[in-house]
């Protein structure tokens, strides 16, 4: 061995290969989403979260079924569900059954579309569907299937907790909605308007609007005609630089009151909003970051930023969807029998990091959890976002939120 | 009323914002043939090295040293690059420049990765300046009216009273005669296209806090400043100056009234089909002004390009 860079390489393949051969107990989880390209931030980020949720909830633990660890396998969909089913398919040919996606309700689609297909004509290697963030509903309504679990709160779920909270408030009189014009976008707007016309009737909807999505320059004449429709309240399911734009520009321009969202934390977001959306915007979500609800939940997130300063943990839920999965394969005594596995998270009531009690709704596989309503401010945060000092604090709570609403789904099990 | 003044000042901005990228690159393609790509993108490295900058020494120094070295860069890029592919033709300088762009925007996100950069409105000008009927003008739109207006008569003044203006003006029509007049022509050249990409830096620094610092910035302003200068007529000035405020205003006054072409139709005598969800033409039936705002600009470019080829302001066939 004369060179020493193909020696180390040799021996890095050895120590890998044996590596694998050693732990060959491992429970592997395909982490499908997109690490590079526009939207690699969020999946790199929510990468961090599920390596770390792995680590410390479970292999620290002493694994599931007395020893195995859990393995994060991360593959690169680029945002796209064509990219996604090759990933799929190779996760699957390397013996993965579990497969973690949650970036784009249209990747959400076709994989659950291609996993209900495979598990069909391939009973002996079935795999299992954990949708930690797509939150388009039809995905636990008309498209729903056995193999797929959704941990975040859908759209709808979401819309009903806001208007909850807005039907409370007396001083909403009149309420501007404004939205990306695709699927998504409209999603919101239509669930905006009939929870709305149903809670509070009196309620003025004095403007329902979709612009291009992505290509918006300027928000300033959007923002002039919200302020000039007399809103008290803005709904918006805007994300990326599109929330940041609209936020800042309704802001800017004189607007005061409560601005609605989905996503408008984290990922830069907060810091680039900083003092300004102070006292205006409010994010529905699941999972209480601020104030930490437990010494647990404050001790992981001390040891993530640790690991990760930069990072945050923006998707709490993660930790939702590793510690329920650990509970169901120890319940059903394999990590192969995924039927068993399905059947065991299946109803299955947890106790979440977070706080809060969920449980996993056998009708439809819709985890029904507690919502919140969060206001982005500095005051009284103990986990920031973005190194920023400002973050997101907890202010209303909708528990076990939309627990009896109706689903279309007619579950098919096995 | 009240709405139509307050959105001729947003449209003024916007048009005095696109008029900063559209006059370094009137200038840069008239006297190079260059259509240069990476503009846009010197408009986005001004507004991150600023961020940068202003971290550690304030908003104002940003404002002050961003555009110097968006500048020497932008005529670093002349000096080493385009210059020698110049030999090459029109279509190589083109791909040069297009590579450019590309690998200033991989660059960027190296450096300051894929999130929003928290670049905001410095204190002294984070107020209200003043409101019309409820709609508030913030100051530091105010600020960007002053500083793009400043540039503007800066620019106007270098071009057409000075020496240097002189020489540059020769040069854009008749480069071997300057040159044979032992000036320095490649040095004008480098000159000139630091000076535009330094505007475009200009640009960007002040854009950066209102519009967002993200490394898609380039993206969305990038080819509606190629729009601007067709429109204007390539090399002319006051051309960039009239077709940047035009835009501004044409954009901003169609997402700021929601007008809908079914009632332009009905108003010109055409009457709504009955079964519109069924009609060939329910597209054209159910389009709003909000909704083709942005493509406004392009149209009038077409219209343009058909009736008066070389923009506005220009003086030579394209």
């Amino acid at each position: 061995m004369r060179n020493p860079i193909k020696f180390g390489l040799v021996a890095a393949l050895a120590a890998s290969v044996s590596a694998s051969a050693a732990m060959a107990d491992t429970v592997k989880i395909a982490f499908i989403d997109p690490l590079s390209g526009p939207f690699a931030g969020t999946g790199t980020n929510g990468l961090h979260q599920y390596e770390f949720a792995a680590d410390r909830l479970v292999n620290e633990a002493g694994g599931v079924l007395g020893g195995d660890m859990f393995e994060i396998v991360a593959f690169d969909n680029k945002i796209s569900p064509k990219e996604s089913l090759i990933q799929l398919q190779v996760a699957i040919d390397q013996g993965i059954r579990y497969i973690a996606q949650g970036n784009s309700s249209g990747v959400a689609n076709a994989l659950t579309e291609a996993i209900e297909k495979h598990n069909r004509r391939n009973p002996d290697d079935r795999v299992l569907f954990l949708n930690y963030s797509a939150v388009d509903p039809a995905l636990t309504n008309d498209k729903c299937n056995f193999w797929h679990f959704r941990f975040d709160a859908n759209a709808d779920i979401k819309m009903d907790a806001l208007t909850d909270v807005m039907a409370g408030d007396d001083s909403i009189k009149k309420v501007y909605i404004i939205g990306q014009d695709y699927s998504f976008g409209k999603a919101v707007a239509a669930a905006a308007v009939k929870n709305i016309s149903e809670k509070r009737p009196d309620i003025e909807i004095v403007g329902n609007e979709l612009h291009p999505i992505g290509k918006v320059k300027d928000f300033t004449p959007y923002a002039r005609k919200i302020v000039s429709s007399g809103a008290d309240a803005v709904i918006t399911g805007n994300w990326g630089a599109d929330m940041l734009g609209l936020g800042k520009s309704v802001l800017e321009n004189g607007y005061t009151g409560p601005i609605f969202t989905y996503y408008a934390a984290a990922d830069g977001i907060t810091a680039a909003f900083g003092e300004t959306g102070k006292g205006s915007l409010r994010l529905v979500a699941e999972g209480q970051i601020n104030p930490p609800v437990s010494m647990r939940a404050t001790e992981y997130y001390n040891a993530f930023k640790e690991k990760y300063p930069e990072g945050n943990i923006s998707q709490a839920r993660i930790t939702n969807v590793i510690e329920m999965l650990a509970k169901a394969i120890n319940e059903a005594g394999s990590a192969t029998d995924v039927v068993a596995v399905a059947n065991a998270l299946e109803g299955m009531e947890h106790e979440g990091l977070w706080g809060g009690k969920m449980m996993m709704r056998p009708q439809d596989h819709q985890l029904i959890q507690d919502v919140h309503i969060h206001a982005h401010t500095d005051d009284g945060i103990t986990f920031d976002y973005d190194n920023s000092g400002f973050g997101l604090v907890v202010e209303n709570t909708v528990t076990m939120a939309a627990m009896d609403s109706p689903t279309t789904c007619e579950m098919k099990r096995p | 009323m009240d709405l139509i003044l307050v959105n001729i000042i947003d449209g003024l901005v916007t048009g005095l914002l696109l008029f900063m990228l559209s006059a370094g690159l009137t200038l840069i393609f008239s006297m190079m043939g260059v259509l240069n790509f990476a503009h846009a993108s010197f408009y986005m490295l001004g507004a991150y090295f600023a961020y940068q900058i202003s971290l550690a020494l304030g908003f104002w120094m940003g404002l002050l040293i961003a555009p110097l070295i968006v500048g020497v860069m932008g005529a670093g890029v002349e000096r080493y690059g385009l210059r020698r592919v110049h030999q090459y033709g029109h279509v190589p300088e083109l791909i040069f420049t297009f590579g450019l762009a590309l690998l200033i925007e991989e660059l960027v996100q190296f450096i300051w990765g894929k999130n929003q950069m928290p670049y905001q409105v410095p204190d002294v000008l984070n107020f209200t300046a003043f409101a019309i009927a409820g709609n508030s003008i913030p100051a530091y739109k105010i600020f960007m009216i002053f500083i793009s207006v400043a540039i503007f008569i800066g620019l106007l003044y270098v071009l057409t009273r000075t020496r240097v203006g002189m020489i540059i003006q020769a040069a854009l029509s008749y480069p071997r005669t300057v040159e044979s007049l032992g000036h320095n022509v490649p040095l004008i050249f480098m000159g000139v296209f630091g000076v535009g990409t330094a505007l475009a830096g200009v640009a960007g620094v002040i854009a950066g806090p209102v519009l967002g610092t993200f490394p898609g910035m380039a993206f969305v302003l990038g080819s509606i400043v190629f729009v601007t200068i067709v429109i204007g007529g390539l090399g002319s000035l006051w051309g960039a100056l009239v077709a940047s405020l035009l835009i501004g205003w044409v954009t901003t006054f169609a997402k700021s009234y929601n007008i809908a072409m079914s009632d332009i139709l009905n108003g010109i005598g055409f009457s709504t089909p009955e079964n519109l969800s069924d009609s060939l033409w329910r597209d054209l039936w159910t389009v709003t002004s909000p909704q083709i705002a942005d493509i406004l600009p392009y149209i009038l470019m077409v219209l343009i390009l058909i009736f008066r080829p070389y923009g506005l302001f220009g003086k030579r066939d394209a």
